[in-house]
């Protein structure tokens, strides 16, 4: 076998052992892996509560990782997600996805909960549940220094063993696996880390073939502005988006309240750079190294945490940013989801919060402390709901929109409705062609042909997940390239084509998943303030608010497009079609 | 949707890519729309089905395009690979079927952007727009006439020419239009405010375009006004500049230029180095041509000429340099800012032409339109000789 490792450590925490299970080929074909594959051990048990012990917690990378085929260093965290109920995942940057391959495995599935505080130590074969009650109530960073010889480790802070409901994961000391709150359910099987060490190769087919597709990929990328330009991500990390977003007057500024922020020239990607001159960091075999880490170690906040923790919550001071990013990360806390439940807080408490509160909130939702911040752990609608002002909660599905105002780019407001796992700019990311023009440039203020767009490139980035490669990269690349690095490394032959219909399939599986939890079009919606505010006034033109009925159609169609029901309810029709199993 | 493919429709006619009439068109969201009716809708019908795309473009290119194509495809197998840095770079080949079927199209198109159908037309699709299948459509052009005279020039100079083929050379040539030596001036310089700055590039953009200096539409453009460099965004069409031009600061303190064309790095440099304010860049084709007819068969770098030619040819005085699209260990944003200095302009091998203007794009136009000159006169002495 080449690419996979062709196994699945499972790991029965209750019990505390662990099994090899080896999947069929057929499976990995068929899901390809990363968040593909997980999803396919998650629609087993989905319906279940997210704190069941028999949940599964699954970490899977995916066949191109640990190969030289570019940016293709990460993997799936997933579970269901605390937050939403949805399915819920994250994907996670750094070393852990290409070192479980180099220890020998596709992925990790984890049932059960430990009897106390535990980290699972994996090197190579061999797997040790080491039991580490003293670690309970470590940070992230505290936890990582314990962890010095392991390898590449994830582990949860605070936050977690306190219930937040969007903890997040913390990849080698600094990159953050965000969104779902997935790191509370690392807590609820009582686990503060994982780590992992691989000494192996990963098995690549045709390896001259896998180096010329590499060269089409890397050659690509040296032609994209967004990614290696002048004033890409590459010498500025995600933060070089802000003052496009400024720009486009399409920056959530004061709880979705505004769409623009007067002190934005003074908080941008520069000025980060100026202050903190920050170094080059990446996941695992990244040539583009987007992340930005200070001398110290710690990540300078990415693009969405930099918006929201500025313009959301109108704040311009910029070291209480960078402050609020570290404690998050600290913590293990999502970022967006605390800034934008802050925001929430503001707008309900009808006050602008000083950049010391901003910080002393974030520890108070972090330690659990006070009833302010144990209320905000629970995440903005839960709290927007418990005062009586639900509308004031600017999520989807229960989690936290991102930095993209939707009045600014329809695509996007049809894709946050849309996705699978609640108000997320990834699962389709319109950015690319709404903003960045990549591959082309799409009309943001236009709802024409926005519905099969979005349905396509939902199909894309599952695949992408599951390969498992990073999304950045196709600004530039297509899955054109990454077929011909699928085959040389699998020696399975595929077409691009060929892979949108998986991800056609891991897609529509997530949707079933999310259907048997009770999902439908009453949640693929958008927060009532988007209908009928309008955003801010620049350059002698508004953000007008969207067109309900514009938006409606757009989302019906989409249903159409993607085999569902009016309602958004996946059918056994199509289901077949697709070759999923169908249980009604 | 029936704006946008009327959009498409006359940008191909106006370029010289396609007859009118010619293009069919399809896209599809929840509905299937045709620009028209055809015959063959039903044979492109089951591409919509088969894959997961969003709209497709068929068409018999315009002479000699169309020509050129059937040529270079019956003396090649399965593709037909392109030497220009933008298609080999974007496009990576260009696959033919061997006749008009689903069964020799769909597998092709399941695997790259286009395929070549001789005898039929060039078909394309966009999986977010139309404008995708209309850029790889022009592509697939420019690659083939690049292609084909630079390879006809090498067969020449080698003595590997036939009678067949120098007979089609000969209709092709009569057909190309002659070099255009004169052109209504741009307007100069001084700009006191930057709407005029930006209604310089518009005008320069699109006359660019008028006079086919770029692959189509595309190539890019700058100028430089009170410390901002004024630049085309990436994929923007030269003849619609408006709204499309980003403004760069000197000293970086912006990075909303995020979007400004891949060349960015390259029109930095330039301003910043030799002072001067409007640069173009197009694809001028016979430019593209020659940059790319090199006698030194045993060269070690041969077949990577793009990358690293270890040596500056000239075409009169204007030098030929390599580099890649970008900013990559091989980007042009390496080669060019030197190169241009003495010349005010210089050619990338097989890519385009870089020329710049002190003032305004007086100066940067001329100096195109004569470089591109200069190497159509220069290919057919060459291939006369």
């Amino acid at each position: 076998m080449f690419g996979w490792c062709g196994k699945i450590l499972r790991i029965d925490l209750t019990a505390e052992e662990f099994f090899i299970e080896e999947p069929e080929r057929e499976v990995l074909h068929t899901y390809i892996g990363g968040r593909g594959l997980a999803g396919s051990y998650l629609a087993q048990e989905v319906t279940r509560d997210w704190n069941d012990p028999a949940m599964p917690l699954l970490l899977f990378a995916g066949p191109l990782v640990g190969t030289v085929s570019p940016a293709s260093g990460r993997m799936t965290i997933m579970s269901r997600s605390p937050l939403t109920g949805t399915v819920g995942d994250t994907s996670a940057g750094g070393n852990f996805g290409t070192f479980l391959k180099k220890a020998g495995w596709d992925g990790i599935l984890i049932t059960g909960a430990s009897t106390s505080l535990c980290g699972i130590e994996i090197a190579d074969g061999a797997v040790v549940i080491n039991h580490v009650p003293e670690f309970a109530g470590l940070t992230t960073e505290e936890t990582v220094q314990y962890l010095a010889d392991k390898g590449s480790t994830a582990v949860i802070g605070p936050a977690a063993e306190r219930g937040v409901l969007f903890s997040n994961i913390i990849i080698d000391g600094h990159s953050a696996a965000g969104r779902n709150g997935i790191g509370l359910i690392f807590a609820a099987k009582n686990i503060k880390y994982i780590s992992v060490r691989g000494t192996g190769k990963v098995p690549v087919h045709d390896p001259e073939e896998l180096k010329r597709a590499r060269e089409d990929i890397v050659r690509l990328t040296a032609a994209s502005p967004v990614l290696l330009g002048e004033l890409g991500i590459s010498r500025y990390g995600t933060p070089a988006l802000y003052d496009l977003m400024h720009t486009r007057n399409m920056m959530p500024t004061d709880n979705f309240r505004k769409t623009s922020f007067d002190d934005a020239p003074s908080m941008n990607a520069f000025n980060l750079h100026k202050t903190y001159k920050p170094l080059n960091a990446g996941c695992r075999g990244c040539h583009i190294r987007c992340k930005k880490i200070t001398p110290k170690g710690s990540a300078i906040p990415e693009f969405e945490s930099l918006s929201h923790f500025s313009a959301l919550l109108n704040n311009s001071d910029l070291p209480s940013v960078v402050e609020a990013n570290r404690i998050c990360n600290e913590l293990g806390m999502d970022t967006i989801s605390a800034a934008s439940t802050l925001a929430c807080y503001s707008e309900l408490e009808e006050r602008t919060l000083t950049s010391r509160e901003i910080c002393k909130l974030l520890h108070d939702i972090g330690w659990g402390r006070g009833e302010i911040g144990i209320a905000l752990g629970q995440g903005s609608a839960r709290y927007a709901k418990s005062q009586g002002s639900p509308e004031s909660s600017i999520s989807v599905k229960g989690q936290e929109l991102p930095a993209y105002d939707p009045r600014g780019a329809y695509g996007m407001a049809l894709a946050y409705a849309t996705s699978t796992r609640g108000g997320c700019h990834l699962r389709a990311y319109p950015v690319s062609h709404e903003i960045l023009r990549k591959p082309v440039a799409t009309d943001r203020f236009s709802w024409s042909g926005k519905s099969r767009i979005i349905k396509i490139a939902e199909d894309a980035n599952a695949v992408v997940d599951s390969l498992a490669a990073c999304k950045f990269i196709f600004f530039a690349a297509s899955l054109e390239e990454y077929a011909r690095a699928f085959t040389a490394t699998t020696g399975v032959e595929t077409s691009a084509q060929d892979l949108l219909k998986k991800g056609e399939r891991i897609y529509y599986l997530e949707r079933i998943m999310n259907s048997r939890n009770g999902f439908s079009s009453a949640d693929d919606d958008l927060p009532p303030r988007f209908f009928s505010g309008h955003g801010s006034a620049r350059n002698n033109a508004s953000a007008k608010p969207l067109d309900r009925n514009d938006f409606l159609v757009a989302r019906s169609n989409y249903y159409k497009i993607r085999g569902l029901d009016a309602k958004g309810a996946p059918t056994e029709k199509k289901a077949k079609e697709l070759g999923l199993k169908w249980k009604s | 949707m029936e704006k946008l493919m009327q959009k498409y429709e006359q940008k191909l006619c106006t370029a010289g890519l396609a007859e009118e009439g010619e293009p069919l068109m399809g896209i599809l969201d929840a509905e299937l729309c045709w620009n028209r009716k055809n015959r063959h809708t039903a044979l492109l019908e089951k591409i919509f089905q088969q894959m997961n795309i969003n709209s497709i473009l068929f068409s018999k290119p315009k002479e000699p395009y169309n020509s050129i194509i059937n040529f270079l495809s019956r003396a090649s197998n399965e593709a037909i690979y392109p030497e220009d840095c933008e298609s080999r770079t974007f496009l990576h080949d260009l696959p033919i079927a061997a006749d008009f079927s689903d069964t020799a199209i769909i597998p092709r198109l399941r695997n790259r952007k286009c395929v070549l159908i001789p005898g039929y037309g060039v078909i394309a699709f966009g999986t977010v727009s139309l404008e995708q299948a209309f850029i790889t459509f022009s592509s697939v052009c420019f690659a083939s006439f690049v292609k084909f005279f630079s390879d006809i020039l090498h067969k020449k100079k080698k003595g590997l020419i036939s009678l067949e083929e120098s007979k089609f050379l000969d209709r092709i040539r009569r057909s190309l239009p002659q070099p255009v030596e004169h052109f209504s001036a741009l307007s100069s310089a001084p700009f006191e405010a930057e709407t005029e700055v930006l209604n310089a590039l518009e005008e320069a953009g699109k006359k660019i375009v008028d006079y086919g200096l770029v692959d189509s539409y595309f190539g890019n453009i700058s100028y430089c006004f009170h410390d901002t460099l004024y630049i085309s965004q990436t994929g923007s069409s030269l003849d619609e500049l408006a709204g499309c031009i980003d403004p760069c600061p000197l000293d970086g303190s912006s990075c909303a230029g995020i979007t400004a064309s891949s060349e960015l790095s390259t029109h930095m440099e330039i301003i910043k180095t030799l002072g001067t304010k409007a640069i173009l860049h197009g694809h001028p084709r016979f430019s593209v041509i020659i940059s790319m007819d090199c006698d030194r068969y045993e060269c070690p770098c041969r077949g990577f000429c793009h990358r690293k030619c270890p040596e500056i040819r000239n075409l009169a005085d204007v030098p030929i340099v390599s580099g890649e699209v970008g900013t990559g260990p091989f980007g042009l944003c390496r080669t060019v800012p030197q190169a241009v200095e003495k010349a005010r302009g210089a050619i990338v091998y097989g890519h385009g032409v870089f020329s710049t203007g002190k003032e305004d794009f007086n100066e940067a136009f001329l100096r195109m339109l004569a470089i591109e000159n200069t190497s159509y006169k220069e290919y057919f002495r060459r291939f006369d000789a």
